[in-house]
């Protein structure tokens, strides 16, 4: 079968491809071979929202990281606060009073500088959203991935099981589990999202599974004597990985929420150690004193990286297909 | 190419079908269970495949025809063992495959083959060639035949590559990149690659552009005179099967109701839903205007398959004798009538004597069409 083919850089845009298909109707166009990953790096470039995104994101990880190298924060030392200002002076880029410099104005009473603990909290905000996230993501997935891969009465009693951990009421659960667990610590915190966060994500692994078994070269592959395990790793998993990955990008941002949420009821981490969900809701009882930039700089932090995760995890699940065009 | 254990019994190129089974298929089963409302109860079974017996011989196409949704492609899962069977024996070469497991089973897997209908769904898009074709040596592995080793691998899928049409350095290329035909080839490539004996090709060429249907059946035809090949090879087009098959089956409702060696069953069909099937094809001789015999009503759900004759809610030779009591009652064995031709209608040998041939498969006078059908023909 002799073929003429000519090869075109996958650079050429949709409209140059088609030009070029009119000029020569006989020839073959084929697509220049790169690996998944040059092509999934190829699609997200071209997006440019979530460019930005991943910029966001990313910029909110360094300052997580380096940040408090530069800003120093300590929850023991006690700045001395100056009766007059007692909600806190506010930014001095509104105030036009640079001394001492305040980028984000402080706290009511104690005057804490509001940019140490935002940038002081982005790592424990950042590591329990992230790592929550992690935790929910594979017990989901192993769970979904198992109750729709064998499905039948395995698939039913874990789906059941799924159904009745729903109908409990989650937030007087992760209350109770932060008694247990010994509340005001991160990693406790971040065990009780991740614990409780998997079931919406393993009925949607379960029903990806679930089609995707049915699927030829699913039978292809046992046809020629590959494993359950390998069909499931090499087969399965990879086709599930677009919407695997658009429902940790909004899990991330749902922990943040989350644990600014248990941390106003008094069961997020200690107020010793700064996040953005426990310095936004402390503020809560002093917003009358109207030095608004305390609250709204944390939830500021949150909305960025909300933004940032949802956009980037746009671009990967558009990247990842791999039936989009170049 | 074929390898050590290819075929050395084979029936060589060309002699359709020594005679020697290679498969053989006794009252097979296949019954999907029908599940309702939360707890799942168990409300019945669709009988995709419920009691059939035939078998393959060494070398010949062995050609599957029937409406959609008869069991063909539940058939041929159920003998790769893609599909759980619910009774009867499968046995390839004198051993019952339906009881394998583990190393047998594996073992089995590069001897059976299958071929998909869908070009597109059959390749998994996150793979690149190499590992769609080489997945299935690496699970076939052992010390003798050294498909572990990359180098050995890549170059046997290369090999086939080759052997199929495409060129060597496709491997490193994505399904997407690929057009219907050529993606074709490579699922051919990839059940080629085991060097089996037995493959099961359900509807090869259903899904194709009609100019390249012919290549691909070309294509199977070669390999099976060059690899010591039998096919069961599943189609909707009775002209494919015509010119592809050796010997044809003809499926309805999860039963096979008749056999034949290919040339028998054109020229003197004997069940009268065959006759159907075969007066929607249009004869290439235009001077013969053939009469269409429309199958009244829809196919009975094969959830609740009609007692009898299962096909006696169309047949319209059962109207013709005046609905005997027996074609309702009584399920018509398949039977020899003679020449490799089996039968199941009670009255198969009625056909000449009730309806010309003429009428039939078709110069002029129609048989008459029951209930006054519109002509819409229900056989495809
Ligand atoms: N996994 C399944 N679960 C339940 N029922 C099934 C399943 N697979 C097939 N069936 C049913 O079994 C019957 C036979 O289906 P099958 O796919 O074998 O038919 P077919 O002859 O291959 O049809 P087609 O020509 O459309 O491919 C159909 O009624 C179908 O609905
Ligand atoms: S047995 Fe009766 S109903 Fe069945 S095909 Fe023959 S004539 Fe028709
Ligand atoms: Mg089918």
């Amino acid at each position: 079968m002799a073929e003429r083919t000519v090869a075109v850089t996958a650079d050429l845009t949709p409209a140059e491809l088609e030009q070029l298909l009119l000029e020569r109707p006989d020839y073959e166009v084929q697509l220049e071979s790169l690996n998944q990953w040059q092509l999934a790096w190829r699609r997200f470039r071209r997006h440019r929202l979530a460019l930005a995104g991943a910029a966001l994101f990313l910029a909110l990880v360094a300052i997580a990281i380096i940040g408090p190298f530069f800003v120093h924060y300590d929850y023991y030392e006690i700045p001395h606060p100056d009766e007059l200002v007692y909600a806190g002076r506010p930014p001095s880029w509104i105030s036009g009073d640079w001394d001492p410099p305040l980028l984000m104005g402080e706290t009511a009473r104690l005057q804490r500088d509001i940019l140490g603990l935002v940038v002081n909290g982005a790592r424990l905000s950042l590591v329990i959203g992230v790592g929550a996230t992690i935790i929910s993501v594979v017990i989901g997935a192993v769970w979904g991935g198992v109750a729709g891969y064998f499905g039948g009465w395995l698939d039913s009693v874990m789906m059941r099981i799924v159904d009745s951990l729903l109908t409990l009421p989650i937030l007087f659960l992760i209350l109770v589990a932060g008694k247990f667990l010994g509340r005001g610590d991160w990693p406790s915190v971040m065990l009780i999202f991740g614990l409780f966060g998997w079931l919406g994500l393993s009925r949607l692994v379960r029903s990806l599974f679930l089609s995707l078994r049915e699927e030829d070269f699913v039978d292809a592959a046992r046809a020629v004597g590959v494993s359950d395990g390998r069909i499931i790793l090499r087969h399965i998993l990879p086709n599930t990985l677009s919407p695997i990955i658009v429902a940790a990008t909004l899990s991330v941002a749902g922990v943040i929420i989350g644990e600014a949420f248990v941390s106003f009821l008094g069961f997020g981490v200690d107020i010793t150690q700064p996040t953005w969900g426990n310095v936004l809701t402390s503020s809560l009882d002093f917003l009358q004193q109207g030095n608004w930039w305390w609250a709204f700089f944390p939830g500021f932090a949150i909305v960025l990286t909300v933004l940032g995760i949802n956009f980037m995890g746009d671009g990967l699940r558009d990247a990842l297909d791999p039936r989009a065009r170049i | 190419m074929s390898g050590p254990d290819g075929g050395a019994a084979g029936g060589g190129p060309g002699e359709a079908g020594n005679g020697v089974p290679i498969v053989e298929i006794e009252d097979l089963k296949t019954y999907f269970p029908i599940r309702t409302g939360i707890l799942r109860r168990l409300a019945g079974y669709v009988r995709a495949v419920d009691g059939v017996s035939f078998e393959i011989r060494r070398g010949e196409v062995f050609g599957l025809v029937g409406e959609s949704g008869c069991g063909k492609t539940t058939l041929g899962r159920t003998l790769l063992r893609l599909q759980r069977p619910t009774g009867g024996v499968a046995r390839l070469e004198g051993r019952n495959v339906l009881e394998f497991r583990g190393r047998d089973l594996r073992k089995m897997r590069r001897r059976m083959q299958i071929i998909f209908q869908d070009p597109v769904g059959s390749l998994n898009p996150r793979m690149p060639v190499s590992d769609i074709i080489g997945e299935g040596l690496l699970a076939q592995a052992d010390v003798e035949n050294r498909w572990g080793e990359r180098k050995v691998r890549d170059k046997r899928v290369g090999d086939y590559l080759e052997e199929v049409g495409l060129r060597r350095d496709y491997a490193r290329r994505y399904p997407h990149e690929f057009s219907g035909g050529q993606r074709q080839r490579i699922g051919i490539a990839r059940a080629l690659a085991l060097d089996p004996e037995f493959i099961f090709a359900d509807e090869p060429v259903s899904a194709l552009d009609v100019s390249i249907q012919s290549q691909i059946l070309n294509l199977l035809l070669d390999l099976r005179d060059r690899h010591d090949l039998t096919y069961l090879f599943v189609a909707h087009n009775l002209s494919v099967i015509q010119y592809i098959s050796d010997r044809v089956g003809v499926m309805y409702l999860g039963k096979l109701v008749e056999l034949s060696p290919v040339a028998e069953l054109y020229a003197n069909p004997r069940h009268p839903y065959t006759i159907a099937l075969l007066s929607a094809v249009p004869d290439p001789d235009p001077r013969v205007r053939k009469k269409r015999i429309v199958l009244t009503g829809d196919v009975p759900s094969p959830a609740a398959p009609p007692p009898g004759c299962r096909f006696h809610t169309r047949c319209w030779l059962r109207e013709q004798l005046g609905d005997p009591e027996e074609c309702a009652t009584i399920d018509p064995p398949f039977r020899e009538i003679g020449g490799g031709h089996r039968v199941a209608c009670h009255f198969a040998e009625r056909i000449r004597e009730e309806v010309s041939t003429a009428a039939v498969i078709g110069v002029e006078e129609p048989p008459g069409v029951p209930g006054g059908a519109d002509p819409i023909s229900q056989a495809s």
